[in-house]
């Protein structure tokens, strides 16, 4: 994956946010991509977790956003209890995913969720599902 | 001995097989498991946004009844529920600024400051039974169950809030152990089991299912042991979806940890409820022996 990077592109807007919401300093990463290798969902991204961090520290917001990776993470936390540098991405993942969720876009709508489903779901898998992937 | 106890929403109905033998497991055991009065959902999921308060009212009005109920200590069972009320726990005892802005909206008479300690039952039979107590009391001993124990992620992650080891928990191996199973340890027992994803992509399960399931099988295990109910239905129903794809896939029963507390006990497996099992398991447990009917247990609690 190649992206252009220019001051012009980078929306310093985005990464104020991304940091405020996640609390997490992103010039903490040194691209060692410990979080890709702990990941049980990497193989489900298009763009990998380490890249994320190096995309949004870049403010390239468009890459981000048309990406899936945000949604596939299941902040199972395993990046973050391996990380060397004591960063939390799962925090991060979660800022980029409210980034949109707050601007009245959903990642899944409920009726959407077969009947079966909804019947046999545990109901934790329901109320974390809908908190992670609706506004 | 009464213990403050928050079941939470999923084990009034699909998990009442996580709940129902470990009430009367710890009854065995001179323990009651005593309700919050007026609980409600914990949330499910803790919210890692900095900002984000409002999702921290239900789990701290959840502990401030703990509070009133004159109780220091908070039992739970289901691990996404300990997860989240631990952490929000942590918050209250932690960043006074956002205490205070939560004990100010929440309107329940008192302020909260995390007085409470979330623990899980697991830590209870640990901490305050002790495995060589615990051990004392098994009237059927699980013996010849080779039974790998899974621990997914909330129970161990972040670590701030980890009931063991992050890396190496022994906490289940130990517990089984007591029990008189033989735990077969393997190297995927921390994975995630894909979680709440299910939801948006309920055709990646079985994917994040197979390396776990296969680790297990590979290690000689012939049944896996659980702690969460979104383990048990990722995984059963990840199961039910590789053996239809992969020929010789062998299905594994998956077990909740109370149901063989249960068992061991002598409790029988009427308090059980087998029944709602993804991964049924009565043959492996008829196999061993192990379904005779309840006998007495001497309680340890006083």
């Amino acid at each position: 994956m190649y992206v252009t990077i220019s001051p012009k592109r980078s929306r310093r807007e985005f990464v104020r946010k991304v940091k405020e919401l996640s609390g997490q300093n992103l010039q903490l990463c040194y691209q060692c991509g410990m979080c890709s290798g702990n990941c049980p969902a990497a193989s489900n991204m298009d763009i990998s977790p380490r890249r994320i961090i190096e995309l949004a520290r870049l403010g390239l917001d468009e890459e981000i956003a048309g990406s899936k990776t945000v949604w596939t993470c299941a902040s199972c936390l395993a990046c973050a209890v391996n990380c060397p540098r004591g960063f939390d991405l799962s925090k991060v993942m979660e800022a980029i995913r409210l980034l949109t969720l707050r601007k009245n876009i959903d990642h899944i709508r409920p009726e959407d969720i077969s009947p079966k489903q909804r019947c046999e779901l545990p109901q934790i898998a329901m109320v974390s599902g809908l908190r992670k992937f609706t506004g | 001995m009464s213990l403050a106890y928050y079941p939470g929403c999923t084990l009034k109905t699909r998990a009442r097989n996580l709940e129902k033998p470990a009430v009367a497991s710890m009854e065995a055991l001179g323990f009651k498991l005593d309700e919050v009065p007026r609980w409600n959902c914990c949330g499910a999921v803790y919210s890692l946004a900095d900002d984000d308060l409002i999702h921290r009212v239900a789990p701290v009005r959840n502990l401030i009844r703990v509070k009133k109920q004159g109780k220091t200590e908070l039992v739970t069972l289901c691990a996404f529920c300990l997860n989240t009320l631990k952490r929000a726990n942590l918050l209250m005892k932690e960043d006074v600024e956002k205490r205070d802005t939560l004990n100010d909206f929440i309107d329940e008479g008192i302020d909260y400051s995390g007085e409470v300690k979330v623990v899980h039952l697991l830590e209870v039979l640990r901490d305050d039974i002790g495995w060589e107590a615990l051990s004392q009391k098994v009237k059927l001993p699980l013996r010849e169950l080779k039974a790998a124990p899974y621990y997914g992620c909330t129970l161990l992650r972040p670590r701030e809030v980890a009931i063991d080891d992050v890396e190496d928990p022994t906490i289940l191996r130990e517990f089984l152990k007591a029990l008189g199973a033989s735990p077969v340890d393997f190297p995927e027992s921390t994975r995630c089991c894909g979680s709440y994803q299910v939801i948006s992509s309920p055709d990646d399960i079985a994917e994040y299912a197979r390396p776990i399931l296969n680790s297990a099988l590979s290690h000689g295990a012939e049944a896996m042991v659980l702690t969460c109910p979104l383990c048990d239905y990722n995984l059963g129903q990840g199961q039910k979806e590789l053996a239809k794809k992969q020929s010789g896939f062998r299905e594994m029963p998956l077990l909740y940890f109370t149901q063989l507390l249960a068992l061991a006990l002598g409790l029988g497996p009427q308090v059980c409820h087998f029944e709602l099992n993804h991964g049924s398991p009565e043959s492996l447990l008829k196999e061993k022996n192990l379904l005779s009917q309840s006998r007495s247990v001497q309680p340890i609690g006083g």
